[in-house]
């Protein structure tokens, strides 16, 4: 029989915390991919599209279609099927994607590298103009630098990144010359450097390549601007009202009276309280960019995870899709568990 | 080492603020193609059945016979077959392969690598498996009726007597490429005679052979050392997955690209005043049409199929939003195909059309549903069939899906209209005569749903046996003959409305000469191409 005296208002030895942390956030992961997993199969499975047609094409003969019908398992009741799914996931096998043909575990290896480089760039950028202008704006509320930085946001909001990208590529592209054109690299330049990463310019960079690092920079540096603008944005104007809120606190006021530096006031004090809540501004908005951006992965011809998992959905290729899935999820999770960790480190309360 | 890693890295940054990339026309011996390839899952012939597959096919298995690209009106011609002989019977064709044909991997081409290719396209029974199984070939009997004797003989027992036109069209189309015997078995799985090998990898005797592939970004073709052909100018074609076609444009006018193969025709037309770039138009085999299902009461009426093809407004569409992409055309064969028929009988006319609308039973008409998928030139078309059907007093709704979900609904038989294009599957009339006007058996277990004629529940016993009997003519004037008269009774009874024929624009430098996409018949040459 079970114990079921266990659990509330008994005195049994605790789990150390640490221990006890790190089991409740490695369920809440499995629980979270899980639950993620299973609606996005279902969702796949309940389209009104048919996976056999998205493998044979329209003009297989009955047969092949019953055959193809069979070897994806359709054949079998849904919840057999995500069990099944599941199972093989567990044991690292993904599946093929029907619509390269190939492993999706070589695919994702294959297009994740180029999106963490092209989001770690962007928000890179975002971070070190956005942080600082987002700051000065908030001391110098009202200013032309103030209405600049709010100008900077407004377009970033609402200017469409399709349009934006496609002027950015026609004018330091296609008229200035400045940058290389879409795609990753040149195509004198493929296939010198063995990747490691997957991304070039760490790769390039490790190997000793520096031509292929230029050529890798100089394609890169185009999207990862306007990706980091749009981070830029957000995370400026985030960090202009969070430094507001605390420039108007009582504390900033007292430490005005006690005569520090204006540097002091700011850095020193009002940002240190904010940086709690910045750490989730950033992590979002990297995580927005790993998520890939599906629009400037096409116009830039960027082989990412976005365009990948847009690909393969209109294509009803359910096992990209939820390979993709699967990465996406554990990127937000994997974000959220860092930016929990920062805020221990950040905030002495939370330790 | 971190430290030296760290300003090892700011310094090549600072650097390449200072150090802009340098641009330059491409290599003189190598091709550069943006293209939208992320359709390929296969290389392997057996198996390939999508359009960027077949160009690269084209350039990377020779087949027994084969269109010359810069002749394509002349039909097929000898390639690893020097010739062939019917018998009386017309059931077996002996080809005589020609010598001194090698595959990249240096093995010889003999009629034991035709065997085994042609073979395994039936054993594997991939999709386009079709084209060759129609002669009658199974998995069980393919070694009674696909048999090499000997190296430079190759015999071929058909169930019917087809005619020899269809049959050796059949063996232009990709599924007809030979494969390297030694090479396929060597790197065989589980008995299946190397198809997973040969998705990703290639083994041909043509002009290129594959040297790598990432899919949706690229591939990359080199020469092939061991071409029995005249040496290809382009030692080197990469073929680059760019999706966008604005983006394309902006390449081809730098000069970091050759040839741009998907241009809008908003970019085509800003090509125009643009030095050393050039446009090329191509007729391709690409139909775009329109289908009422028979099931649906009113649309069973002919009159009123009459009166929504006269209400159609095709030089309007091919005028304005399709201008440069699409040509008025009205049968089920594309023109350059043998018996195509070039006659254009419907033209818009409202009052023809209501006129039409009156005679028939419905003159109200009354709702029609139109199923497209979310493609712009064919949201475009649905649009204006929905302004001038409406015009007649039809209330026209549109059904917008993925080109999957329209599909469905198609081959389920749930439309009213379905507006969609088709290509052919192989360079011979009977590729859409057997689709567009055959279908003996209506019937819901027929369960036909690889022919558009039961997808629309259009039951054409009669026709059925004139497109029957096209096949088996072996008199080439004749046969002509019988397909321009199946068009033009398709034309006037059909619920099919044929109603324009892809035109592919292709810019590229004005260097690059000899492009030539395939015409309606087959894919992209990359071996004559010169600049």
């Amino acid at each position: 029989m079970t114990d079921t005296t266990h659990g509330e208002g008994r005195h049994t030895p605790s789990f150390p915390p640490w221990l006890k942390t790190t089991l409740t956030t490695l369920a809440t992961v499995a629980a979270t991919i899980l639950g993620l997993l299973f609606v996005t199969f279902m969702i796949g499975r309940v389209m009104p599209i048919d996976p056999v047609l998205a493998v044979i094409g329209e003009r297989a003969t009955q047969e092949q279609y019953d055959q193809t019908f069979r070897d994806l398992g359709l054949d079998q009741p849904l919840l057999v099927q995500f069990w099944i799914y599941v199972t093989d996931v567990l044991q690292g096998d993904f599946g093929k994607s029907i619509r390269t043909g190939q492993e999706v575990t070589t695919d994702i290896a294959r297009v994740f590298p180029a999106t963490l480089e092209l989001a770690t760039l962007g928000t890179l950028f975002g971070v070190v103009l956005g942080v600082p202008l987002g700051v000065i704006a908030a001391v110098r509320r009202g200013s032309w630098i103030d209405q600049l930085a709010r100008f900077v946001g407004l377009i970033g909001y609402s200017m469409p990144i399709f349009w934006l990208g496609l002027v950015g590529l026609l004018v330091f592209y296609g008229i200035l010359g400045w940058v290389a054109g879409p795609g990753r690299l040149g195509i004198f330049y493929q296939g010198i450097v063995e990747p490691i990463t997957g991304m070039i310019l760490v790769d390039s960079a490790l190997r000793g390549e520096w031509a292929v690092f230029r050529n890798a920079f100089s394609h890169i540096i185009l999207p990862a601007s306007l990706l980091g603008y749009y981070s830029l944005a957000y995370i400026s104007r985030m960090t202009r009202s969070f430094m507001l809120e605390q420039l108007g606190s009582e504390y900033v006021t007292t430490a005005r009276v006690k005569g520090l530096s204006e540097w002091q006031v700011v850095w020193g004090h009002a940002f240190r309280n904010i940086r709690i809540q910045l750490v989730t501004v950033i992590a979002l908005a990297y995580a927005n960019l790993l998520e890939g951006s599906v629009l400037t992965e096409i116009i830039f011809a960027w082989p990412g995870l976005g365009q990948y998992i847009t690909t393969s959905l209109l294509a009803n290729d359910m096992n990209s899709v939820l390979g993709g899935t699967i990465v996406i999820g554990t990127i937000f999770v994997g974000i959220n568990i860092f930016s929990d960790l920062l805020y221990r480190f950040f905030d002495p309360r939370a330790k | 080492m971190k430290t030296s890693f760290v300003a090892a890295t700011v310094a090549s940054v600072l650097a390449v603020g200072l150090a802009m990339p340098s641009f330059a026309e491409t290599p003189p011996n190598m091709l550069v193609i943006a293209n939208r390839i992320d359709d390929i899952k296969t290389f392997d012939p057996a198996e390939s059945f999508e359009f960027a597959g077949a160009d690269v096919s084209r350039n990377i298995y020779q087949k027994l016979v084969n269109f010359d690209p810069l002749d394509l009106d002349a039909g097929y011609q000898p390639q690893l077959a020097e010739s062939w002989t019917i018998s009386d019977d017309g059931l077996t064709i002996t080809f005589t392969m020609a010598e001194g044909n090698v595959f990249a991997s240096g093995n010889p081409v003999t009629a034991k690598d035709a065997e085994f290719s042609l073979r395994r396209a039936v054993l594997l029974n991939k999709t386009p498996s079709f084209i060759l199984t129609q002669f009658g070939f199974t998995p069980e009997n393919v070694e009674q009726t696909i048999v090499a004797p000997d190296d430079r003989t190759l015999v071929l027992t058909l169930d019917k007597p087809y005619a020899l036109s269809f049959v050796l069209n059949c063996l232009t189309a990709t599924i007809g490429g030979i494969v390297d015997m030694e090479t396929a078995m060597a790197n065989a799985v589980d008995g299946d005679m190397g198809n997973e090998w040969l998705r990703t990898n290639t083994a041909g005797s043509g002009p290129y052979k594959m040297v790598d592939w990432k899919p949706s970004e690229s591939v990359l073709m080199d020469l092939n050392p061991n071409y029995g052909g005249e040496k290809p100018a382009m030692e080197r074609v990469i073929v680059q997955h760019i999706q966008e076609s604005a983006t394309q444009r902006l390449q081809l006018e730098r000069g970091d690209i050759d040839v741009a193969r998907n241009l809008s025709p908003e970019d085509v037309a800003g090509l125009a005043d643009v030095a050393d770039v050039k446009v090329i138009d191509e007729l391709r085999g690409r139909l775009m049409y329109f289908a009422a299902n028979q099931k649906n009461e009113m649309l069973s009426d002919p009159k009123v199929i009459e009166a929504l093809k006269l209400a159609t407004d095709y030089e309007g569409m091919a005028n304005s939003f399709l201008k440069g992409q699409y040509t008025v055309h009205q049968a089920f064969l594309p023109r350059t195909f043998l018996g195509a028929l070039e006659e254009t009988p419907f033209a818009y006319d409202m009052d023809a059309a209501k006129a039409a609308l009156a005679a028939s039973g419905h003159p109200d008409c009354g709702p029609i549903k139109i199923s497209v998928r979310d493609a712009q030139e064919r949201l475009d078309i649905a649009q204006s069939l929905q302004n001038t059907w409406g015009q007649l007093g039809c209330e026209v709704e549109l059904i917008v899906g993925t080109g999957a979900q329209t599909l469905d609904r198609y081959r389920a038989r749930e439309h009213d209209i379905y507006l969609g294009a088709w290509g052919p599957d192989y360079p011979d009339p009977n590729t859409n005569a057997g689709t567009f006007a055959f279908n003996p058996d209506n019937s819901d277990e027929a369960g036909a749903t690889g022919l558009l004629a039961w997808r629309n529940a259009w039951g054409i016993p009669e026709m059925s046996e004139d497109t029957l009997a096209a096949v088996v003519e072996n008199d080439v004037d004749t046969r002509r003959d019988m397909y321009l008269a199946l068009q033009r009774e398709h034309q006037q009874i059909s619920p099919f409305g044929v109603m324009f024929q892809q035109i592919e624009q292709n810019g590229m430098r004005s260097n690059v000469e000899n492009f030539v996409a395939g015409g309606a018949t087959t894919a992209v040459s990359y071996w004559v191409i010169t600049k």
